[in-house]
């Protein structure tokens, strides 16, 4: 066992762990940052994307005494209240089946707008390498365009793919 | 009693049951507080020791704030949001003054499995009961209060209204009036009319959205439990082996381990089997000692079983009788004989895994004698019992909880996890937390079983459809049978036996399925849709096929074939409906399509529900495939409920249907599953999903059924019969992605 200073979403976590832990098993058991999944621990699924300084990162391949000063960001503090657009997007299109590979897929859309403020499906299709086992892909695909949307202020963005806002739940509740 | 707006008359057993629940107090209540706030706050977080146990669907709080049980399991079929939309509509209230809680398993919600896609229809006409009768009951409060009659009284937003006086009171200002009030008669709760619905049939975000975006706790993985400790679990990676012996003093030694143990378990398959437990300090510690574990298994009788062998040995027994006869009409010799054309083809499709993306776990502690579940479970009520079972325990020292689940696809209606999970936590004296690897949940599945179809069919002078002959070769466990039939022989599996009325049987005079069983070892159940899911490949497959053969449009084909039925409970006319629809929302207009590009079209009844669809693909001279666009039309009935969730459902059916069909396999060699992992076993991703996937609901005047499966069958043959159409190659294996689709 080592003890580690780690830079997760803002402040400094101390943990004493095997040095090849990897960042995923450090966040979730030690620390209690559960968002971030277990879904194959080979790379592949990409259900524990966090970014490190940034960039998007398989946490299940990240060892943890790798990690060094860089600054972890989690589902947990992309933002302080759930209003990231791509949060907000997810709400307002339903994009979540069963919903476990969304933190994944939210912090993976995250680093592409970052990158790309308005991508278009071909360059999401591209950036998007996380798996989604309901195959929620269209709304996804759709989430992305919408948060592109509230983060330019333009409503207008089409959200593509068929899927209509959720406009309805507006009215339900008047 | 008065129920003009159910779409079916209350059954006097449905009636009936509904009055025992609600005269026991049970079903509904007004859980009063003086500390509205507290409470709220209380339901949204049950405790983690399990106390909190609600006794009711409903609670309305002093501070307006209506509580609603949700009883099913929450796969990601959106039930968490459907079902109590339900009662709210009924019961007048603001979707935004809702709060939707997880019930646990409780005797006092009925039944709780989330299979077969039941849970709507099951509770669809009793949930609106509920909503009612408290609606019922909060404007009775009301009328008193204001000493004015019923009848000048309404509810609306989560109030009630006096329009003559124009006053309101918000329910939170009438529960405790409610409160005293005695539950009304059945007769005297009158449900709303569909025109009225202001929430079903809207689109309605999932309740657990906000949670999911921001990563808070919610799935069965991330339960976490004072001094809990975490296990793995090592079985042979043949099915049905036993351990000899392990390595267990080396690995107790390693860093993090607190123990290491054999658990002797069972030999049923879907049950506690024989394995090697390591449990330690975090999950990773348990991965890794795992890592250094060494078992010597007997391997058992199935070890030199390989695909390959069972594929030979298919194509042998399919020149011999069948086994037995699943469904007979007419005389199918004679005919194919007399038949101006004959067409045979022989289908097939390997075993593959659900691939739930959270690995099975699941979280025990046993104190006293008594086991406390949290299993992303789609059937709690399985899990208790078969915990009963296992350990010979009362019902009262199991209790469940249920917990959000990554995905079901029918893997979590079985209990081999939680029962390691339990017998893990049984040995230790702390609370367990078992997680399976990706591998362990791959090649330990309860699979999707392969098979094999050799069929045959013949064509009358006219082009019309005369005979058909299935001979379908399947796999089977040496089991015994229901009630006297005791003998152990080789009985298919869930999803891997015809059934007697799969179309296009009672629909030709000349039709003949026999069915013959392979003895295997390899455990299989219920995966999406179960059975239909291949079952719909084939038959729709080889329609197009005989259609193509008669030189006939596919399309006209099939409503001729639909317009014969000799008898059944299939609904030809629901049928007929849907594939007019999607056929005229797709603009089905095969011959517009250049070479290189077609559209395919297919039906399928499953799981109540009626769906027809359209595919339109690209295939490439050289062989590449692309799907453009998908267009299907459903009928589940009168009403849908969240149509959020109802299209998310058909899309994701659809897109999950094209990755079964183009790209799942596991292959068996030397008695196990050779894939373990997604870089071996490909599923499909975004690039691949069409820009495109057009759902359209039919409501027809019939109950309203389930979405979490019909809408999957139809899609591999749609997809086969659009390749067909584009480049004249006949798809008649999966995965598809192994076809040779070139073209010249």
């Amino acid at each position: 066992m080592s003890k580690y200073t780690l830079q997760i979403n803002g402040q400094a976590r101390t943990v004493d762990v095997a040095p090849d832990t990897p960042l995923l098993w450090v966040l979730r058991d030690s620390l209690d940052l559960v968002g971030t999944k277990f879904g194959c621990g080979i790379g592949q699924c990409g259900a524990c994307t966090v970014h490190l300084n940034g960039v998007a990162t398989r946490s299940c391949m990240t060892q943890v005494s790798t990690v060094g000063r860089k600054q972890v960001t989690t589902i947990e503090g992309l933002s302080p209240d759930g209003s990231h657009p791509l949060q907000k997007a997810w709400c307002e299109l339903d994009v979540a089946q069963c919903g476990y590979c969304q933190a994944g897929q939210i912090m993976a859309a995250a680093a592409l707008l970052k990158e790309n403020p308005k991508p278009d499906d071909q360059e999401i299709n591209d950036a998007m390498t996380n798996l989604c086992r309901c195959a929620t892909y269209l709304r996804i695909r759709a989430g992305i365009r919408r948060a592109a949307g509230i983060a330019s202020g333009d409503d207008a963005i089409n959200t593509g793919g068929g899927i209509p806002p959720l406009a309805s739940l507006q009215e339900a509740n008047k | 009693m008065s129920t003009p707006t159910l779409s079916r008359p209350v059954a006097r057993r449905d009636f009936l049951k509904f009055s025992a629940i609600a005269g026991g107090g049970l079903v509904l209540g007004f859980y009063l507080r003086s500390d509205g706030t507290a409470l709220a706050a209380e339901v949204v977080k049950p405790a983690a020791g399990g106390e909190f146990k609600p006794n009711a669907f409903i609670r309305i709080t002093p501070d307006n704030v209506v509580t609603i049980v949700s009883k099913q399991p929450e796969i990601g079929q959106g039930i968490k949001t459907s079902l109590p939309m339900i009662i709210a509509e009924e019961l007048e209230v603001n979707w935004k003054n809702v709060v939707v809680v997880q019930g646990d398993l409780d005797p006092a919600y009925g039944g709780q499995s989330a299979g077969g896609s039941r849970s709507t229809p099951t509770n669809y006409n009793e949930f609106h009961r509920l909503g009612a009768t408290a609606r019922t009951m909060l404007v009775e409060a009301a009328a008193q209060t204001w000493g004015v009659p019923v009848a000048e009284c309404a509810a609306s937003g989560t109030a009630v209204q006096h329009a003559p006086s124009k006053r309101s009171l918000s329910y939170g200002e009438l529960v405790a009036k409610a409160a005293t009030l005695p539950v009304p008669d059945a007769s005297a709760v009158k449900l709303k009319d569909p025109k009225d619905y202001k929430l079903l049939g809207t689109r309605i975000s999932g309740v657990d959205n906000p949670r999911i975006v921001t990563g808070q706790p919610l799935f069965g993985i991330d339960t976490k439990l004072p001094g809990m400790l975490y296990a793995v679990y090592e079985k042979c990676p043949v099915f049905g082996g036993k351990v000899v012996s392990a390595n267990l003093d080396t690995v107790k030694a390693l860093p993090g381990v607190r123990d290491a143990f054999i658990v002797e378990g069972t030999n049923v398959l879907s049950g506690l089997m024989p394995g090697v437990a390591i449990v330690a300090e975090s999950t990773w510690a348990a991965f890794s000692a795992r890592k250094q574990l060494k078992v010597s298994w007997n391997e058992g009788k199935y070890a030199n079983d390989s695909w390959d062998a069972f594929s030979t040995k298919a194509q042998e027994l399919s020149k011999q009788p069948g086994g037995s006869t699943v469904y007979k009409e007419g005389d199918v010799t004679t005919a194919l004989a007399g038949a101006a054309k004959t067409v045979e083809a022989a289908y097939s499709y390997p075993f593959i895994s659900h691939a739930s993306i959270e690995p099975q776990n699941c979280t025990v502690a046993f104190k006293d004698g008594a086991f406390e579940v949290w299993a992303p479970s789609q059937n709690p009520g399985a899990a208790q019992t078969a915990i009963m079972g296992q350990f010979s325990v009362p019902k009262e020292k199991v209790v469940v909880h249920l917990t959000r689940s990554g995905g079901g696809f029918g893997r979590r209606l079985s209990t081999d996890y939680v029962l390691e999970a339990a017998a893990i936590a049984q040995k230790v004296s702390a609370p367990v937390k078992l997680t399976w690897s990706r591998e362990d949940d791959m090649r330990h599945d309860q699979f999707r079983a392969g098979g094999f179809h050799f069929l045959k069919a013949g064509l009358d002078a006219s082009g019309k459809l005369v005979a058909w002959q299935n001979h379908f070769v399947t796999f089977g466990l040496l089991s015994a049978g229901r009630g006297n039939d005791t003998a152990m022989v080789a009985r298919p599996g869930s999803g891997a036996t015809l059934d007697a009325d799969q179309f296009p049987a009672h629909f030709l005079s000349h039709y003949r399925a026999e069915q013959t069983v392979m003895e295997c070892g390899i455990p299989t159940g219920p995966w999406r849709a179960p059975g239909n899911n291949v079952f719909s490949f084939v038959m729709q497959s080889f329609i197009d096929e005989l259609a193509h053969a008669a030189g006939r449009d596919p399309l006209e084909f099939r409503l001729e074939l639909l317009a014969g039925k000799l008898g059944g409970n299939y609904d030809a006319n629901r049928m007929i409906g849907v594939v007019k629809l999607v056929a005229e929302k797709a603009g089905w207009n095969p011959k517009k399509f250049p070479r290189g590009e077609g559209q395919g079209i297919s039906f399928h009844f499953s799981h109540s529900g009626y769906i027809a669809q359209v595919a339109e693909v690209s295939v490439s001279k050289d062989g590449e495939l692309k799907v453009n666009r998908f267009v299907c039309a459903c009928d589940v009935g009168a009403q849908i409920v969240n149509r959020s969730g109802a299209e998310n459902q058909v899309q994701g059916s659809i897109i999950d249907g094209i990755g079964a069909a183009v790209f799942q396999e596991l292959n068996l060699e030397r008695g196990r599953m050779v894939q373990g992992n997604f870089n071996e076993y490909p599923m499909i991703r975004m690039p691949d999903a069409p820009p495109r996937v057009e759902v359209h609901f039919l409501s027809t005047n019939n109950p309203t059924t389930g979405l979490g499966e019909p809408a999957m069958p139809p899609v591999a043959p749609a997809l086969g019969n659009a390749i067909f159409a584009a480049c004249g190659k006949r798809v008649r294996q999966f995965p598809m992605s192994r076809a040779d689709l070139r073209w010249s």
